[in-house]
Formats: C-alpha cells, structure tokens, sequence
C-alpha cells in the first residue's frame, strides 16, 4: 500500500515496525505535495529538506534501536498561524511575508519531540480572518473535490492538503469554526478541542479567548492520535487547562449505546441546503443505529451567536493586531513615504508626524480588507461610548449562549448537527458580501464562544459530488466521547475514505 | 513669600491629589522572567514576551503581585479576593504589543489611606485617602536623537514589562509642602517594606499631580479652577516647585478670566525645571480613548485569606509604627525618632544596637544627631557603608562618660576612627591620649597664669572670660588637657592669688 492511502495510525505503526521508513514517508507526500500544491495552493512553505532530514534521523535512531516517539515518522502540515523557529511564519499576511519567528509554538515543539515531521506551512485566510480561504495575501486555496469551489477557511490550506492526500494529517486552529468548517467543505474530519486543551502558545492571536488549536485528518481515530500529542497544560499559556490528558486513541472502542445526542430542530429551518439536511438526518440514523438516542434540543441563543462573535472577535482582533505597526518587525513602509508626512490636510500635528504616517502607511500596505475591515469593527465596538452596547452587551450573550449549552447537556451527552448550510462554494461567489460570508459561520461559532469542543466529519456527498459535513459538539473536556461517537460513524460508513477524483493523485 | 506658601493666607484653597507610578522591586518582569536591572544596554533584557512578538503570551509573576500586596497593606488598602487584568489600548513605538496590560474597573486594592505628620509643627498632621492601587507593566523608553536634525527616535525595551504599581490619591493635599512631605513619607514607607527603590533618577518612581483652587466667593459659593495635570517633575522638590508655581498661575490666571472648572477640558502642563515654569501641553485625542476591555490572555487573579495573611505576616513594622516605638523604647524625642527612622531601616538598626550598648537612648540620640549623621552626610554613602560599627562608637562613648576625656576630645577621636577605620582604643593610644593627673593640671596652670599676667589682671579686674586664651595654650602644651577642668583649676588660682 502507497503510504499516502494509509491512515495516520497505521504510518505511525509501520514505521515503528520497520515496514515503511521515514524518509520514504516523507519522501511520498512532500512528491504529492510539489505534484498538486501547484493547483490547489495548500503550502506556502514547503520544507523539503528539513523534512527529510528529520525523516533520516528518525529511521537512524530506530535502526539503532533507540527509542521513537509517538507520532515517528509522521508527516504533519501546519497552518501558518503556528510559529516555527524554522521556517517564516507568514499568517498568510503582506505584513508578516518576511517574518520568521524566534521559537516553536508549543504544539509545533509537542509534535517535534514526539518525533512527528513538519512537511510546511499551509495556506490560510489572512491572520485566520475569512471562511473560504479566499482573503489570504498568497492567492486562495482551491478546493481538491472541485477547483472552482473554496475549500472553507480560515484553515483552507491545511484541509484541502489532507483532502488533496498531501499530508495524511495538518494543524488548524478554529476561532470560529476554523477547523470544523472547512474541514466539513474538503470532507475530512476536523477536531476544536475544547478551549485550553492545546496550548496557545506561539498561535499568532486573532480572537485570544475563541481560539484554539486542532487536528484535521482523514478520520476521529488519526484526529485521537495527533490530539494525545498536542494536548496538555502548558505553564507558558495561563489559559492552558490543567486537567490531564486522556489517551483518546484508547478510549474508541465502548460503543455509543445510551449516548444520548442532541438535535436542534432550528438548524433544520430556512437557509439550510436540503441536500446538507438529508445528510445530516442520514447520519442521525447511523448514530442512532450504533445505540444512540436522538432527541430534540432547544438552543434558544444560538440565534445571536453570528453577531455576537461578530463584536467579541473583531474587538480582541483589533487590539491583538496592534502590535503590527512596522515599528518593531514585519511590513514597514518606505521611509521616505513617512517621512513626507503628507496627510497635512488633517490639521492636528500628532496625525501627520512622520511616525503616524509610517503607521497608517505600514498597516494600510501590509493588512488585506477584510483584516481591515475587522480591526475597525473591533476599534468602533471598544471605543468610549459604544462599549456597552456592543461589547458588554456580546459578552452577556455569550454567557446566555453558554448557559443553554450547560442546560443542554444536563438531558443530552453531544449535540450533532450540520456544519455549514451549504457544501463547497464557489470562489468569488461570497466575496463581495461580507454579511454573507459571516454567515458561513452560523452552526460553528457558538462552540467557540462557550469554549467546548468540536469535531466535523463527512457524513455524505452531493449529487455533484461535493462532502457534507456533520458536527458534534460536546461539553468541556467532552473530546473522548467526541471522538468515539465520530469513530464509531466512521467504523459504520466509509465517506471519510473517498477521495476527490479530479484532484492529482 | 509667595502666596501659595502660606495657604492660610490666602484668598482660596489649593486642592493637590498625586497619581504615583512605581517601579516594584523584582527580579523579573511582570509577566516574563527577564530581568528588571537598571542600567543595562539597550534591549538585552527582553524575550518574546516584552518584545510583544506575535504568537507569544503573558504569564503573570507571583511575586511581583505579592509585592504589590505589599505596598498596598502597608497603604492600609482593602485587598481585593478577585481581580483582573485589562487591556489598554494605544499606539507608541515604546509599546511593544499597541497595549498595556493593566487594571481597569477591578484594581485588586483600593481605599487606603496614609498619614504624613511634620514634626516641626509646619503643618497640621494630614490624612490622605488612597482610592485606589493597580498594577500593571511598564512600557520601555523612547530616546529622542535630535542630532543633526535627524530627529531619530530610538526604543529601549529592557523596562517593557516591568511591574508598575498605580497609588491614586483623593484630592486630599492642602499645599505643595504637604505633597512634597507625603510623597517623602510615601517614599519611606516603601523602602523599608523592600517595595521599591523609589528611586526618581532612575525612573523607579514618578509622580503627576493634578491641582486646583477652590475659591471661596462673598455670596458663600466656592468658585473651583480648572483642574490641570502636571507632568515631568524628576524630583519631590521639582514636585514642590511646581505646585508653587502652578497655584500662583491659577490663581493670577482665575483673576484675569475667572473660569471654572469643568468649562475646558483637563489640562495637562509639563513642568519645566530650569525655567521653573509649568507649559500646557499639546492635547492629544488618541490619549482619550484607551479602549480598555478584559485581558483574555491571562486568568483572573483570587487572593484567599489565607493568602492575605501570609503577606501581611512576612511584612517588616512601617515607619510610623517605628517612630512611635523609639519614642517610647528608648525614651527620645518624636522629633529625634522622626529624624532616624527618616533616615531608613538600617540606620534605625544601627541606632538600636548603639543605645542597647551604651545602655541609654539620650546619649545615642545625641552622637546618631550630632555626629554619626553629619559624617554620613560629609562622606556621602550608606549606613552600612559606615567604617564605625556601632560597637566601636559604644566603646568611645563609653570612655567619655568615664570621664577619660571630654566630649569635644572624644569628636576628635571619632574623626580619626571614622576617617582611618581605626578603634577608639586604638586612636587613644596613638594619640597619648590619657586623663591629666591633678599634679599636672596644677603645674600647668601655675606657669601659664606666671607666663601671662595680664589675663590675670583682666580676670582679677572682673572679666572672667579673659581665661579662655589661657586654654588655647594649654591645649598646645598638653592635648590631654580637660578645658572644664582646667578653667575651673585657674579661676580657681587666681583669686587665690587676689587674697
Ligand atoms: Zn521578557
């Protein structure tokens, strides 16, 4: 068997048994890599060889009966989010094009001493802002089941790699349905832990207290594997759980009965693809096949879920993207174009200093508009007198949105439901409505804003042959059952294991 | 003298309130583990955290939190059992990340109070209510280059991130010798709780002030001037001074436009030392709205009681508590025990050791007063640098009061000990310093008053004091010569000879 077929879990054990080497694992996806990246735009950095290198140790110390770590010889791509001491870490952004960060970010160190190999950085919507991919500064990602479609966002780059078999598992981070979203539109499985699980250290922040790390991988069980790796608390993120780690890949095989899912039936009204509805029912029946019990929910704030995320990252993306003002590092400005200090029609002195001008210049070239767009959606939601209407009053209703999910999970064990309305989209076909855009984000983001965990796998395909994603959620800490309900599905349907015809293979 | 130092003069009423900032005395930053040491080159004490880089996050340092605990207790402050961190939102190139993490609606302490009382009686004592006390990091320093017309600006990050302690004051203080007196107490009071170094120089403690008048008008109505903010005073006498000066202005500018508060906006004035002047400062808009909201990178603190107990029992006794008991151990002044315990902990200390030794508080006192505290003085430098360990000091006391010499002999010998290091046994030896036997004395006295009959006349002639020139001589011949002893011993003779 080629390895680029083999699930994470069984590279992991070939490799450890001497059947497959690690230079011939990586050899094999970075050639897939440099065979399709051309048309679906997954990497921005390729570390060819790096990866090798680190492959040829790993073989050299297990031919030397040395010990390897868990994930040895696993291939991993990472969203461009996560910093690499190694390689530029861009946030698919003009203004950091050139950055290269003077650390690993804690996931990417966990995945290195756990022996796995960074194959590079992937495509992304710009500072993780975006659900097509299609705002990242380095062109959009292509969606591998169909060209002309986006591959969700904002971990596009990283969903569409796994899809396109050029990494069998990527690192996305979901501040908003990140993860879940485009891996529902690519047809793999995505996990959002819950929030705190993984470190955020070395995550360039657009939302800090929405964001998190997670797997995206063919299935829940390579999804388990890479999760045991990349959880844990860590002393340099003060939000990093305490709470111990499970080994998930151990806890899949008790069976779902008597678990207890719940269904929203206001998912199922207006907007929804009756396509995405008739698959999302199916997987009901699968689950419940599997000894679940199904049973309707009431989710009465979900409605405000949109808007409110819509206040609550803006504002904590307006000030995390501060530190971008080409005065330290990243995209500064032509000197000389400060030093004109040209705005002098705006009168206050202050305004048209040479200092403010290379801050206006430098922000104005180096972010993309919908970066722009947020910062000032941030900017007016935080400023004196709006505060407390928009965000004090977001913050109350994140708490409401969290309180229904406490009151939800008293009579219920998960909440399933479909990931997004549609399948994949076409490219441009959102880009000239942002309102519509945000709407991507309608069934994932209130996951984010009561911190529990997610996950999105394939529950089926359109006529045209487009994956339909299904989503579970769970309450904090909830990822063993997450997982276990999403492999189980997985052991009773073979969807996650299509792959896209047209994509190069 | 100015109008605005003699406040009970006046026509109004000045109205002082201070913002301090404080440098805590930590190893590390506030929410890193780099250094705080002063001094060292630009940007070697910064890490990805204080540099802001993207991707890298806070962790809050216990101890720094403990000490500010610290300095907030000792301001009699209620500490809070819950409280957070916000951010502050601005731009500068000195502010790594665009935000200050920092205190916003829940400061973890808040209404406190301390007391400044003059013992010189100038001012009656002066309760000033603290309303609050935030912690939050520093930002670095701008360095303006202004050579060449380059007008470069170049950033030092090595005190980004270091804890900063926020004292907020009630508009409580009447004049600006009361502010200067409270903030040389406030000072004090976190020296010696080890808090900080307060030093100003260095930029470990900086003052604002916001000050107006209050004028009382014939129909009973108080008229209140604008309140305006000084900024840039490097000193507590620059602080004075500026305060001096700022009443003077409000109170010629009240006269000449009579307007009041809350009809301009808050003014801020820089106050320019070598001018000694305050100037008004260019508004700037972005300072208004600092867009604070909750820091999402860090968790909320909670103090628990037993928490609280544990800092307040590792706390050493404030300065007050200290002037009171010297008083009463030792039996001296208040303004004797005001003077030492101003002079901090290890002179208190030193002060202790010598009145145990020399087995009364007077007498320490005194020698602490007159002559320890004027050689440090005259040296420069530290109690703990002093080359005369208490000890020393008791032994040459000790001599005194045995009547081997007098007191001014003995400031010679403290001279010598404090100038070669050397021990009051070991300078009387060298000196040949003994006690003058009676013999002696007599014959000494015999030869001079022979040698110098017209002082004898003089003195027979009813000017005593004639005798002090025979003293001067004495003391050349034998510098042993006790000067009481030997003018009662001539006096004595003369009128012997009269008879
Ligand atoms: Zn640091």
């Amino acid at each position: 068997m080629q390895p680029a077929e083999l699930s994470a879990v069984d590279i992991v054990a070939a490799v450890r048994q001497g059947d497959l080497s690690a230079v011939q694992c990586a050899e094999t996806f970075l050639s897939r890599i440099e065979a399709g990246n051309g048309s679906i735009n997954a990497f921005l950095n390729v570390d060819r060889e790096g990866a090798v290198a680190c492959a040829a140790k790993i073989d050299a110390r297990r031919r030397a009966g040395q010990p390897i770590g868990p994930l040895a010889g696993l291939p991993v791509a990472v969203k461009d989010v996560l910093c690499t001491a190694n390689l530029p870490t861009t946030c698919a952004s003009k203004m950091l094009e050139h950055f290269q960060p003077p650390y690993d970010a804690d996931t990417v160190s966990r995945l290195r001493q756990a022996d796995a190999i960074i194959v590079g950085k992937t495509n992304m919507d710009e500072f993780a802002m975006g659900g097509s991919n299609e705002n990242s500064a380095f062109g959009p990602v292509r969606n591998p089941w169909d060209l002309s479609r986006a591959p969700g966002g904002s971990s596009g780059g990283s969903a569409a790699c796994v899809a396109a078999d050029m990494a069998p598992v990527a690192i996305g981070s979901d501040t908003g349905g990140s993860i879940r979203q485009p891996a529902g539109l690519c047809g793999i499985t995505g996990l959002k832990p819950t929030y705190g699980r993984v470190s955020r250290r070395g995550l360039i922040a657009f939302a800090s207290s929405l964001d998190q790390i997670g797997p995206m991988a063919r299935s829940a069980a390579d999804c388990a594997l890479v999760l045991e790796t990349i959880a844990g608390h860590d002393p340099g993120d003060s939000t990093s759980l305490v709470a111990s780690v499970p080994r998930y890949t151990e806890l899949l095989e008790q069976p779902l009965t008597g678990v207890r899912i719940g269904r929203v039936p206001d998912h199922f009204a207006e907007g929804l693809d009756p396509e995405v509805a008739k698959g999302v029912e199916e997987a009901f029946a699968v689950l419940k096949a599997a000894g679940a019990t199904v049973l309707d929910i009431r989710m009465p704030h979900a409605k405000y879920g949109v808007p409110t995320y819509y206040l609550i990252a803006p504002c904590e993306a307006s000030s995390n993207l501060a530190r971008y003002d080409g005065a330290h590092y990243g995209r500064r400005c032509e000197e000389t174009a400060a030093r004109k200090g040209s705005r002098a029609s705006n009168g206050a002195i202050a305004y048209d200093s040479p200092l403010v001008e290379m801050y206006c210049r430098s922000r104005g070239e180096g972010f993309g508009p919908e970066v722009k767009r947020r910062i000032m959606l941030g900017t007016y939601a935080l400023s004196a007198g709006y505060y407390d209407a928009y965000y004090a009053k977001a913050m109350k209703v994140r708490r409401l949105i969290r309180q229904d999910y406490l009151d939800a999970f008293e009579h219920v064990d998960l909440i399933g439901g479909p990931v997004s309305a549609t399948p994949a989209f076409k490219l441009g076909e959102k880009t000239g409505d942002p309102l519509a855009m945000y709407l991507v984000d309608l069934y994932t983001v209130a996951a984010n804003l009561a911190g529990i965990g997610g996950i999105s796998f394939p529950c089926g395909f359109t006529k045209s042959g487009l994956p339909i994603g299904f989503q579970l959620q769970a309450p904090a800490l909830g990822e063993p059952l997450l997982l276990r309900a999403s492999d189980r599905f997985q052991r009773l349907t073979d969807w996650h294991l299509r792959r896209p015809k047209k994509s190069v293979r | 003298m100015n109008a605005a130092n003699a406040p009970t003069a006046a026509p109004y009423t000045t109205i002082v309130g201070l913002e301090v900032h404080l440098q805590l005395q930590t190893r590390t930053k506030l929410f890193c583990g780099c250094s705080t040491a002063f001094g060292a080159p630009p940007n070697t004490q910064v890490c990805p955290v204080c540099l802001g880089l993207p991707g890298s996050l806070p962790v809050m340092n216990r101890a720094a939190f403990e000490l500010a605990m610290k300095a907030a207790l000792a301001l009699d402050c209620t500490i809070a059992s819950f409280t957070k961190w916000d951010r502050k939102n601005y731009f500068y190139p000195d502010l790594p990340k665009g935000y200050q993490i920092s205190q916003f609606d829940l400061p973890f302490s808040s209404s406190g109070s301390l007391e400044v009382v003059d013992p010189k009686g100038t001012f009656a004592p002066r309760t000033v209510r603290i309303v609050r006390v935030h912690l939050e990091e520093d930002a670095g320093k701008s360095m303006h280059d202004d050579t060449a017309g380059r007008a470069d600006s170049r950033i030092d990050l090595n005190r980004a991130g270091t804890p900063l302690c926020e004292i907020v004051t009630e508009p409580d203080l009447r004049s600006p010798q009361e502010a200067r007196a409270w903030l040389n107490e406030l000072k004090l009071l976190l020296e010696y709780l080890g808090v900080s170094d307060c030093n100003m120089q260095e930029g470990s403690l900086r003052v604002d002030a916001n000050v107006n008048l209050h004028i009382p008008e014939a129909s009973g109505r108080i008229a209140k001037t604008p309140i305006v903010e000084i900024k840039n005073m490097n000193s507590f006498r620059s602080v004075e001074r500026a305060l001096i000066y700022e009443v003077a202005r409000q109170w010629e500018e009240w006269q000449q436009t009579r307007a009041e508060l809350g009809t301009m906006p808050k003014q801020t004035r820089g106050w320019d030392d070598p001018a000694g002047v305050t100037r008004a400062q260019r508004h700037k808009e972005e300072s208004s709205d600092y867009r604070y909201f909750p820091e999402p990178d860090l968790v909320p603190v909670t103090v628990s009681p037993q928490q609280l107990a544990a800092v307040r029992a590792s706390m050493e006794s404030p300065p007050k508590q200290l002037r009171q008991s010297l008083q009463s151990q030792w039996n001296i002044s208040a303004y004797d025990a005001d003077v030492l315990v101003n002079q901090g902990r290890d002179l208190v200390a030193y002060f202790e050791t010598l009145a145990a030794q020399v087995g009364g508080g007077k007498v320490a006192s005194n020698w602490m007063q007159q002559d320890v505290l004027r050689m440090l003085k005259e040296r420069g430098g530290a109690i703990a640098d002093f080359p005369v360990q208490p000890a020393g000091l008791a032994d040459l006391i000790a001599r005194v009061t045995a009547g081997t010499f007098d007191t001014s002999r003995a400031r010679e010998i403290f001279a010598e000990m404090v100038a070669n290091g050397r021990s009051a046994a070991d300078v009387v030896g060298a000196m040949e310093i003994a006690a003058v036997g009676e013999d002696e004395l007599r014959d000494l006295c015999r030869e001079l008053l022979a040698r110098n009959p017209k002082i004898v006349a003089d003195v027979q002639g009813g000017k005593e004091q004639a005798v002090a020139g025979l003293i001067g001589q004495a003391r050349k011949q034998n510098a042993n010569v006790n000067p009481g002893e030997f003018r009662t011993m001539c006096l004595e003779m003369i009128r012997t000879m009269g008879r």
